[in-house]
């Protein structure tokens, strides 16, 4: 079976019927669940999501890009910072980055307020922490790979054709 | 009333047999179309930005009858990095209106009436009208299952006369997914030297080749002057409805094709060969990504219907199964007007390829997941009642 075939469905659609998997892989059913599970133990799945337009939702909620300058650590570098950053639950995605800062750290909250909070109360406070500047997301376009406002068009495209 | 006034060679064409189910599914609520004979992606957004960046720089002129310079030195790339062909863009390559013109010129140029052109069966529609036409007389030679649908070289021999002037081949096949491989071709290219044959070689499937690379007969030296290559942007780059295509051939023949295309067509669309130029500089990836998902769908239709109990051979290229139905005793006309009606899922008869289509019914697999599964479900329910 063709693991990155398996990974770039999956991460296309991760609520794919095991069933039509395991057609499209030419295995069987067991096989595929079979892979599946070693994939999340070797933690090359990492998780299945799903994408909500939560505007549509009607459920308000704020998203923040910030962007944190630290000082790294002899022996450590910037890994053992980062981890005391991203061991705040209000963390959802962090990277490490070039340019002009260290870190992007993006957090989600229910008000910017709550987001200032977490940046003034926390995030700052961290010892190696320099610098942060906080973005406020305005509006998702496109998420992993989905364009959020898209309409379905109906296909132009002919029934039949030669 | 009118009709008189024909010409006799119009007359002579039989009408298409997908009209007709085109007319029924076209009427029709909530059909499931698996008789589509084009991708189902859009076409990639960077060359449909370059054709229209283009119009806005007032690219809008007629291009030298050929085809823009700097596009046939593109292809000419292209064929040599793909398929190792080596071709010069002025020699050898003129850009068409669609692979379908780069078939009208190529017959006209070479066939006289009374010539005969071997024709595959089944086999794409446009070609035993091409060969009407020009006053040529179409041959044919039946292709089958429990060969693939290969051509063999038992079956070329046995269709050659002194009058065959030309075969016309179309590998990946539309509408049976299958192939010809180096190995297979090399058999034949003895036949095709020693009687002296012109090769009409359609490859507008060529990159959607599956588990097999692709090979065209334009690969053996010993005949690569006989070959005319057809190929175009169609279906490898989702491009179907910007009509653009190319032929390829020794010089003679490129003057020959060259001349008749000055005339009717005077050049391809100016746009379109923009956005063309861009698809071979920088689209290749996203071919690849469509190959790689039509192959997931192949997979996922062939064990549907050996499911289902219609079994088919797993087909190389294209985006087209062409399983057997005659277990359910109906012919294929019947059994693809019950089914759109009964089921409402589109798929074309066989016979619309050709008589040797009979007992078989074409399935493209270029829809969506949830489309072809839907699709293999009804197809289930329709199939019941003759078990």
């Amino acid at each position: 079976m063709e693991r990155n075939v398996l990974l770039s469905l999956l991460e296309k659609n991760a609520r794919m019927d095991t069933k039509d998997l395991a057609d499209i892989l030419l295995a069987d059913e067991a096989s595929v669940i079979h892979e599946m599970s070693e994939l999340e133990k070797e933690k090359i799945i990492c998780g299945y999501h799903t994408v909500v337009n939560w505007d549509k939702a009607n459920q308000e909620r704020v998203m923040a890009m910030i962007e944190v300058g630290v000082t790294p650590e002899r022996e450590f570098g910037y890994d053992r910072v980062a981890k005391n950053i991203y061991r705040y639950p209000e963390v959802d995605t962090m990277y490490l980055m070039s340019g002009r800062s260290e870190f992007i750290v993006i957090i989600y909250g229910k008000t910017m307020q709550e987001i200032s909070n977490f940046v003034g109360a926390k995030l700052a406070c961290i010892e190696q922490v320099k610098s942060t500047v906080t973005l406020f997301v305005l509006k998702e376009y496109k998420v992993n790979g989905i364009a959020l406002e898209d309409d379905d068009k109906p296909s132009e495209r002919l029934v039949v054709t030669p | 009333m009118m009709k008189q006034y024909l010409s006799d060679k119009v007359k002579a064409i039989k009408p298409s047999g997908i009209r007709k189910f085109f007319d029924l599914a076209s009427a029709m609520d909530d059909v499931i179309s698996l008789g589509v004979g084009e991708p189902d992606f859009d076409t990639p957004w960077h060359i449909r930005e370059a054709a229209i960046y283009s119009i806005e720089s007032g690219k809008t002129f007629y291009t030298a009858n050929q085809g823009l310079k700097e596009l046939r030195v593109e292809i000419c790339r292209y064929m040599k990095r793909r398929f190792q062909l080596d071709y010069q863009p002025d020699a050898n390559v003129v850009v068409t209106v669609g692979g379908s013109e780069g078939i009208d010129i190529a017959l006209r140029a070479i066939v006289n009436p009374g010539d005969e052109v071997i024709l595959m069966q089944p086999n794409y529609v446009a070609y035993e009208p091409g060969v009407q036409l020009t006053g040529g007389k179409p041959v044919f030679v039946e292709l089958k299952e429990e060969d693939q649908f290969k051509l063999t070289p038992e079956a070329l021999r046995s269709a050659i006369t002194p009058k065959t002037k030309a075969v016309l081949l179309n590998f990946p096949s539309n509408p049976t997914g299958g192939v010809m491989t180096y190995e297979d071709y090399e058999k034949l290219v003895p036949i095709i030297e020693a009687h002296h044959l012109i090769v009409i070689s359609d490859e507008i499937y060529a990159e959607l080749s599956y588990d097999t690379k692709h090979a065209s007969l334009a690969n053996f030296p010993s005949i690569k002057d006989q070959v005319i290559l057809i190929s175009g942007f169609s279906k490898a780059f989702a491009m179907t409805g910007w009509r653009l295509g190319y032929v390829i051939a020794n010089e003679t023949f490129t003057k020959a094709m060259n001349k008749i295309h000055q005339f009717i067509i005077m050049s391809a669309p100016t746009a379109a060969q923009y956005g063309a130029i861009e698809a071979l500089r920088h689209g290749e990836e996203h071919v690849e990504e469509m190959r790689a998902s039509y192959q997931n769908r192949r997979n996922f239709i062939v064990k549907g219907f050996e499911r289902i109990g219609l079994p088919t051979h797993m087909p190389q290229g294209a985006f087209y199964i062409f399983p057997c139905i005659k277990s359910t005793g109906l012919t294929s006309e019947e059994f693809c007007e019950r089914l759109l009606t009964e089921q409402k899922v589109a798929v074309v008869p066989g016979t619309a390829f050709g008589e040797a289509g009979e007992g078989y019914i074409r399935v493209s697999y270029a829809a969506s997941l949830e489309q072809i599964k839907t699709a293999l479900e009804r197809i289930a329910v329709f199939i019941q009642q003759f078990r």
